[in-house]
């Protein structure tokens, strides 16, 4: 049975939807159940993906037998680097199944069933994107998860989430669009839809314009995707608008995936040295990723509610990610690579913590913190633990990530780069001890500290119960486990670009890894 | 069935149950537990050992030798006198810390590594620093706060100096140490605090005489020795502590003679006999080590013994300050019979137990050769004469009249006294019952005419300088005064540190906080929102240029300006710009 795990984990989620969309019209309260145990049987097989994967190599599955590369045989393939994302996006899921039943009554109150019907789907389409060999599938995944995204945000309580999601609606499609195109072209100039095949065609004949028109469309469709700076206005408002938990879900999500198809795209599809091999593209790529990552930090600072801010710092993140792939190195490959489990735990465990905090409101004004760590104590230290990971500080998986990337940033010699790596750091110290600050001694100038906040804030309306505390204690140990296992993951991300043809850049240099376990619990 | 017990154990455990017991039952415990300790701990085999594995790390909770023995037994008899002589105490606390005390300083003698040391050692600075605040006076709680931060000071340098010790050696065996490596310097200070050396022997003069009758018996007894006995375990002949030991036993003899509260002349005297301790250690030939042992175990009778006697007048009369007091032999003839036996060992009076180890370190020093050693111990045994056997029963039960009269101490202190009088008389007339207990092999023999002759000499020319001094009104009068030690360093010092720690990182943070806080926040918020202000300040000047009217100009700005705070920008605006991106790559990228 194990051999069929690379299908069964996208089979999970989906017939799990299934039972949600029979069980779920009769009785409404089994649907969370339902999600839970399949989000916990995904987590399982992920792991076993994982740790299969880290032991022996890559693993390719053909769906249905269907093994000749010409035919229509959709081929599942796996390698260290989508195992790693795989078990993320199972943790992240089960994580928020695990947070639902708390948030049941309120949020998304008139349509559970229709909401873990829709939250299944998306997981389905993530997995599907993560596993798949195949180009085209791969679009048809995007349009899954996108679909079930569109509508599990626009479920959102505020007015404005529907015209928020429209907006996103329109930039998806046209992203998945240029994908298609992009798949298209290639498909015109190969032939072929698996990926390796495409891989090998391209390889025999490099310079073709056809190729170039592909790479691009594919390129620019998925930094729409993923929401990376000129192209990702339409991020902010969708998720803070929301509803808080379907964003919690997305948010980590989406935008990490999209980034790991376009590392994929970049390293399997197109293969290292055709998209390196000439031009100055990838230099102007990296500095379009510096503009993101310091464009993001801004808006975070102008930012006067949290899950603006946070959405912001998305859009930083992302600068980060791209950055990294197309630093044309292995150290920043690595760094873009982890970054995607890094930030998907960070961003999960802010987003949770906001969740709780701001209840059903769209709106958190930073000014209503005051006081906070007193309130919701728990909440806090679990929020401090994201924010932590976010500023960089050692153990968490933030302070790795900025390792492994400034590293690439100065094996390239990309000071920009690394300059901007480091403005964004102390950026998002300033915001999140900003918040700190309030949260401790008020938000009156002046005010600092000693004599305690003068202001009796309205009572929240939420209190943390047993499942978010479990979820977002879940999120901020992984933010931990992710940093100490780093040298583990490290390795195994290393050895999959390897076996892709990354080359090596300088000797390698082992991580900074304070602790080489391996951490098998994804 | 019980000599299986641990040695500290019964004092330990039975401590804590002292906690619980009701009034005289517990101060009958408190005495009948070092007795069952000392039955324990007579049943103890030399040589045996405890191992106890403990998070990887191999640890002795016990290790039986002669010296450890010999520290335990002391230790034990300390604490059975101290605890007879603190019959009248109904404390709870003071009673039950103190039996703990006594347990944690039988357990740091008979610790086999520097972790159980370590546990032990602090054990021994909170249970002791409750010996000074059972006062409960404003005076006892800031002596016992000062006391208690720097024996935890003392703990931690000890503590990082084992870690230290463990990274270099991958070792917590407690065994000589040395000097050469930076953990056992950083360990040797931590010993030297709880030794009172010089400069930082504050805690002592500071802190026993704040503490009650009894409680000033018990810190005699226990906290000093435990350093001691590390000291010798530990740095055997190093040589700095020659030097240090040296100038231990002459500084304090200056301030002892002008000062005026009985109890803390006895501190300083305390701080000169371990100055002897610390030449024999610093020596390292087994007589002078078994000197300072001997002496060690000396002082804590003799020292012990005039703390009672000094204890009980303040008990009896609540003054302890030699300008208040002066012929109370009328009143209390048994205390000033005792004071005089403490008096006699302490300046080594023959036939009496001063007189057989004091000279075993002076003995060493001059078989060594070590002229001016042996010059500086000379001196500071005249002087202990001087301030401590002369002084302390002069003033306090001679002298003028103070016309106090006042009731004989309570029978128990009175045994006690008797206890420790008589222990003082019997080593000094059978020296070789200590003599066999002593750890290292040696032979000596204090009773020879040469020995005795200069003793005798040497105390009577200090007798003469006394009385000269005294008949020509020479002699520092007892004076109310606070006599500057280097404790003015502490106290100023540390207020400075305080003064100055406040201005720096206070000011630090006050500035950070509107450098970052306010400025750079309000900046980059300014700066975050220029964007949108420049579109609208932009689209004002081309809605002017289309001669759009003033007022629909401005609104139309500023609803142009929040789109862009709010990122509510049309989409196809962004649709538009991913169309040019994948115009400008396909022109752009050209192999």
């Amino acid at each position: 049975m194990t051999e069929h795990f690379p299908v069964f984990i996208v089979l999970i989620p989906f017939f799990g939807a299934l039972l949600c969309g029979l069980l779920g019209m009769r009785w409404p309260r089994v649907c969370p159940g339902i999600a839970l145990a399949g989000m916990g049987l995904a987590v399982v097989v992920a792991a076993a993906i994982l740790q299969r994967v880290a032991e022996v190599g890559e693993w390719s599955y053909f769906v249905g037998k269907w093994e000749q590369p010409r035919g229509i045989g959709i081929e599942l393939r796996v390698d260290g680097i989508n195992a790693l994302v795989l078990s993320a996006v199972a943790v992240v899921g089960w994580l928020v199944a695990v947070f639902s039943p708390g948030r049941l009554g309120r949020d998304e109150e008139s349509k559970p069933t229709q909401f873990y019907i829709l939250f299944l789907l998306l997981m389905t389409g993530l997995f599907g994107i993560t596993v798949t060999g195949d180009a085209f599938n791969l679009y048809v995944m995007i349009e899954i998860s996108a679909l079930t995204g569109y509508a599990l945000l626009a479920m959102g309580p505020h007015s404005r989430a529907r015209l928020a999601t429209f907006n996103y609606l329109i930039m998806g499609t046209i992203g998945a669009s240029f994908y298609l195109l992009g798949v298209g072209y290639l498909y015109l100039h190969t032939g072929m839809l698996n990926m390796a095949g495409i891989h090998t065609v391209l390889a025999a004949n490099p310079a073709s314009s056809v190729a170039l028109v592909a790479f691009t469309l594919i390129m620019v469709g998925l930094w729409l995707k993923m929401a990376l700076f000129p192209l990702g206005g339409w991020l902010p408002n969708v998720y803070t608008y929301g509803p808080p938990l379907a964003a919690a879900a997305a948010a980590p999500l989406v935008t990490k995936v999209t980034v790991y198809v376009m590392v994929r795209m970049m390293v399997t599809v197109f293969g290292w040295k055709w998209v390196f091999g000439g031009g100055g593209w990838n230099e102007a790529v990296v500095w379009l990723a510096v503009v993101a990552i310091l464009a993001g930090a801004l808006m975070a600072l102008a930012a006067k509610d949290l899950k603006r801010m946070l959405c912001c710092l998305i859009l930083s993140e992302v600068g980060y990610m791209v950055g990294g792939a197309w630093l044309a190195n292995r150290w920043g490959m690595t760094g873009a690579i982890y970054h995607i489990l890094g930030d998907a735990f960070m961003t999960l465990t802010l987003f949770l913590a906001a969740g709780v905090l701001a209840g059903r409101a769209a709106i958190f004004k930073l000014e209503r913190f005051e006081g906070m760590f007193r309130r919701q104590p728990w909440v806090m230290a679990a929020f401090a633990v994201g924010a932590l990971g976010m500023i960089g500080l050692p153990p968490t998986c933030g302070f790795f990530s900025k390792w492994f990337l400034i590293r690439g940033g100065l094996e390239a010699g990309h000071y920009g780069y690394v300059g901007a790596l480091i403005v964004s750091s102390l950026i998002n110290a300033v915001l999140f001890f900003r918040i700190f600050e309030i949260a401790v001694f008020g938000s009156k100038p002046g005010k600092h500290g000693y004599d305690g906040p003068q202001v009796v804030v309205e009572p929240d309306g939420v209190k943390a119960k047993g499942g978010d505390l479990l979820a977002l204690y879940g999120a901020a140990a992984m933010v931990v486990v992710v940093g100490l296992g780093s040298g583990w993951i490290s390795g195994v991300i290393q050895r999959a670009l390897e076996v892709n043809g990354v080359p090596l850049a300088a000797p390698a240099v082992l991580a900074p890894a304070v602790d080489e376990t391996p951490t098998n619990d994804h | 069935m019980i000599a299986e017990l641990h040695p500290a154990a019964i004092l330990v455990v039975g401590g804590v149950l002292a906690f619980f017991l009701p009034g005289r039952l517990r101060q009958v415990w408190c005495v009948g537990l070092p007795v069952l300790g000392l039955v324990n701990m007579l049943g103890v085999q030399h040589g045996a050992t405890a191992p106890v594995e403990f998070m990887g790390h191999h640890l002795e909770w016990l290790r039986v030798d002669k010296l450890s023995w010999l520290f335990g037994l002391l230790f034990h008899i300390a604490a059975v006198i101290a605890a007879i002589y603190s019959l009248h105490v109904k404390d709870r606390v003071q009673l039950g810390t103190a039996m703990l005390y006594a347990g944690s300083a039988v357990g740091a003698v008979f610790a086999g590594d520097l972790l159980t040391l370590f546990v032990f050692w602090e054990l021994l600075a909170v249970t002791s620093v409750f010996q000074v605040w059972g006062r409960r006076n404003p005076a006892a709680l800031g002596a016992g706060l000062r006391y208690l931060l720097v024996h935890v000071a003392s703990g931690l340098l000890v503590l990082i100096g084992l870690a230290m010790h463990y990274r270099a050696t991958g070792s917590l065996a407690f065994g000589h140490l040395g000097l050469e490596s930076e953990g056992g310097l950083l360990i040797f200070m931590g010993f030297g605090i709880k030794c009172a050396f010089p400069l930082v022997h504050t805690w002592l003069v500071d802190a026993y005489p704040a503490a009650t009758p009894s409680g000033a018996l018990y810190l005699c007894s226990f906290t000093t020795k435990v350093a001691v006995y590390a000291m010798a375990r530990g740095f055997a002949g190093e040589g700095v502590l020659i030097g240090i030991g040296a100038l231990m036993a002459m500084f304090p003899i200056f301030y002892a003679v002008i000062e005026n509260d009985l109890r803390r002349v006895l501190g300083y005297s305390m701080i000169n006999q371990i100055g002897f301790m610390m030449v024999g250690i610093g020596i390292g030939t087994p007589l002078a080590l078994n000197g300072a042992v001997a002496h060690a175990f000396n002082d804590v009778l003799f020292k012990g013994l005039l703390f009672m006697s000094m204890g009980a007048v303040l008990y009896r009369t609540g003054k302890i300050n030699g300008s208040d007091l002066g012929g109370l032999y009328k009143s209390m003839p048994w205390t000033a019979g005792f004071c005089m036996v403490g008096a006699a060992s302490i300046s080594a009076f023959p036939l009496f137990s001063g007189f057989v180890s004091k000279s075993m370190v002076m003995s060493a020093a001059a078989d060594g050769g070590m002229v001016w050693v042996w010059l500086a111990l000379l001196f500071a045994a005249a002087g202990v004469f001087h301030h401590a056997g002369i002084k302390i029963p002069f003033f306090a039960f001679f002298a003028h009249d103070s016309g106090i009269r006042t009731k004989e101490a309570p029978w128990h202190m009175l045994l006690a006294m008797g206890l420790g009088a008589a222990l003082c008389i019997g080593i000094g007339c059978f020296p070789q019952v200590l003599y066999g207990l002593l750890p290292w092999e040696a032979d000596y023999h204090p009773y020879t005419i040469t020995h005795v002759l200069s003793q005798t000499q040497l105390l009577f020319f200090s007798a003469l300088a006394f009385v000269s001094l005294m008949l020509l009104k020479i002699y520092p009068p007892e004076l109310r005064s606070v006599n500057l030690d280097a404790d003015w360093f502490w106290r100023k010092g540390g207020a400075g540190v305080l003064r100055a720690v406040d201005v720096c990182f206070n000011g630090l943070n006050r500035w950070a906080h509107a450098g970052m806080m306010r400025t750079v926040a309000w900046v980059s918020g300014w700066g975050g929102d220029a964007p949108a202000r420049l579109v609208g300040r932009a689209a004002g000047g081309w809605y002017r240029l289309q001669g759009v009217a003033p007022a629909a100009r401005e609104e139309r700005a500023a609803r142009l300006a929040q789109r862009c705070r709010d990122g509510g920008f049309r989409v196809g605006l962004m649709a538009g710009a991913a169309v040019l991106m994948v115009a400008a790559g396909i022109l752009w990228f050209r192999r």
